[in-house]
């Protein structure tokens, strides 16, 4: 075999190998699709479960869900719960800056802009030390439970090292901050956006559990 | 054949053991370390890659010519993970919730790698498979161990959220060896991942040594 035969070869051999593998993918891509997109779903309505306790609405918060902006110009989804076609609570992320990043949560309130619930989705902080939000490791998250923004005044919506009312941890004191000052923001973009928040007729976003998972 | 199986065997779990001997796929051994349940998931996980892509490649080791053999072995590897991880986010969800970002680390990590290269583009599909799997088992093995000690000093617990990981059955091995609040933080940080491994590695040579064998300082290029 002369050299470019061999080469050719090589090339024919891998290319055989690439096609093979591929149509192994694609194959079991297309037999998992549906239960991982099933998968997903249910771990979103899992954590809105958390932040709106089921008994209060009766309709799929995925269903009636909007996208909107957020105060810092991030799309961010609002799930609705509504009972008998009147809206009982929204849901949605907000974002504070912990100790090792970006700290996200879900939030869960009432018409009132009560908190029914907050709920901590993901973070990088240090485990054993600034992980206390997570609802597994304590119930600190859960004294958020019916707070509101005139419940406690807003110069008390702070850590007390800062002079407000809210424990923070020995040795994290960023973590509970960011948190603090999430939760404050989250409930300020419901007193600037309620009637867009809870107007029923506007477009229902696209984002649903159905979506194929994000890229890593 | 049973003696050449023997050696593959006694190969992964001790002799030429992926972490403790050739310090090979560090990556997943310092990062999914934390817990020992974690650890287990991550081992198991990799040793499932491990035996597939080894049996493959020594299935077609005839046909993978010398000069294309790493891109089709990192073919083999690549598909293996995206099949492990495909098939785990549907059917063993929770324990992908958890190892979920770490699977497509495997691809990085060159234990596989080595093997194929090492072993089973040079050997055929049965024993290719065994060295595949007990290099995998020996894998497990050790990430667990460093998984257990880091844990238990430095949150006090072994095995925990194990039910959550493999289901309520295995509740039984969720266990509190020390009071709460009294570990050594820097155990479960990367630094504890470090000291650990060069103690276990330490504790494998006097082991050797007082058993009388020479102790290999070539790491991977000792390897079969």
């Amino acid at each position: 075999m002369s050299k470019k035969e061999r080469t050719l070869s090589h090339g024919l051999i891998l290319g055989a190998f690439c096609l093979g593998f591929g149509i192994v993918l694609a194959y079991s891509d297309h037999i998992t699709v549906e239960d991982i997109a099933a998968r997903a779903l249910e771990d979103k309505l899992n954590s809105l479960a958390q932040v709106i306790p089921s008994s209060i609405h009766d309709n799929n918060l995925v269903e009636d869900a909007i996208t909107m902006k957020n105060e810092r110009d991030m799309e961010i989804t609002v799930y609705r719960a509504t009972k008998e076609g009147k809206v009982v609570g929204l849901a949605y992320e907000i974002f504070g800056v912990g100790y090792a990043g970006k700290i996200k949560l879900m939030m869960g309130i009432d018409t009132e802009g009560k908190i029914l619930g907050v709920r901590v989705i993901s973070h990088k902080e240090t485990p054993g030390l600034g992980d206390k939000m997570e609802i597994k490791k304590g119930d600190w998250i859960l004294k958020f439970d019916g707070l509101s923004l005139g419940n406690p005044p807003v110069d008390k919506w702070k850590v007390k090292k800062d002079g407000g009312q809210f424990d923070y941890w020995a040795g994290a004191t960023i973590t509970p901050r960011g948190i603090v000052d999430a939760i404050r923001r989250g409930l300020e973009l419901f007193n600037a956006n309620k009637a867009i928040m809870m107007d029923m007729s506007a477009p229902k976003s696209q984002t649903n559990g159905a979506k194929k998972k994000e890229g890593h | 054949m049973a003696a050449q199986y023997k050696t593959i065997v006694k190969d992964g779990l001790w002799e030429n053991n992926g972490v403790f001997a050739m310090l090979l796929g560090l990556c997943p051994a310092m990062a999914m370390t934390g817990t020992a349940t974690n650890a287990l998931g991550m081992g198991l996980a990799t040793a499932a890659v491990m035996a597939a892509s080894s049996m493959l490649v020594g299935m077609f080791r005839n046909q993978i010519t010398q000069e294309v053999r790493i891109p089709v072995f990192i073919l083999v590897i690549a598909s293996m993970v995206t099949l492990v991880d495909l098939f785990m986010n549907a059917w063993m969800h929770e324990l992908y919730k958890v190892l979920g970002m770490f699977i497509p680390l495997i691809v990085s990590n060159c234990l596989p790698l080595a093997r194929l290269e090492a072993f089973a583009g040079k050997n055929s599909t049965l024993p290719s498979l065994m060295d595949g799997l007990f290099m995998g088992i020996g894998f497990t093995i050790a990430l667990t161990m460093i998984g257990a000690v880091r844990e238990i000093v430095g949150v006090g617990t072994l095995f925990s959220d194990a039910s959550l990981l493999f289901g309520p059955a295995f509740k039984f091995m969720e266990m509190r060896l020390l009071p709460e609040d009294t570990g050594i933080l820097m155990m479960i940080l990367p630094p504890g991942g470090f000291l650990v491994l060069g103690l276990l590695v330490v504790g494998k040579r006097m082991l050797d040594v007082r058993a009388g064998k020479e102790i290999q300082m070539g790491g991977a290029h000792s390897a079969a």
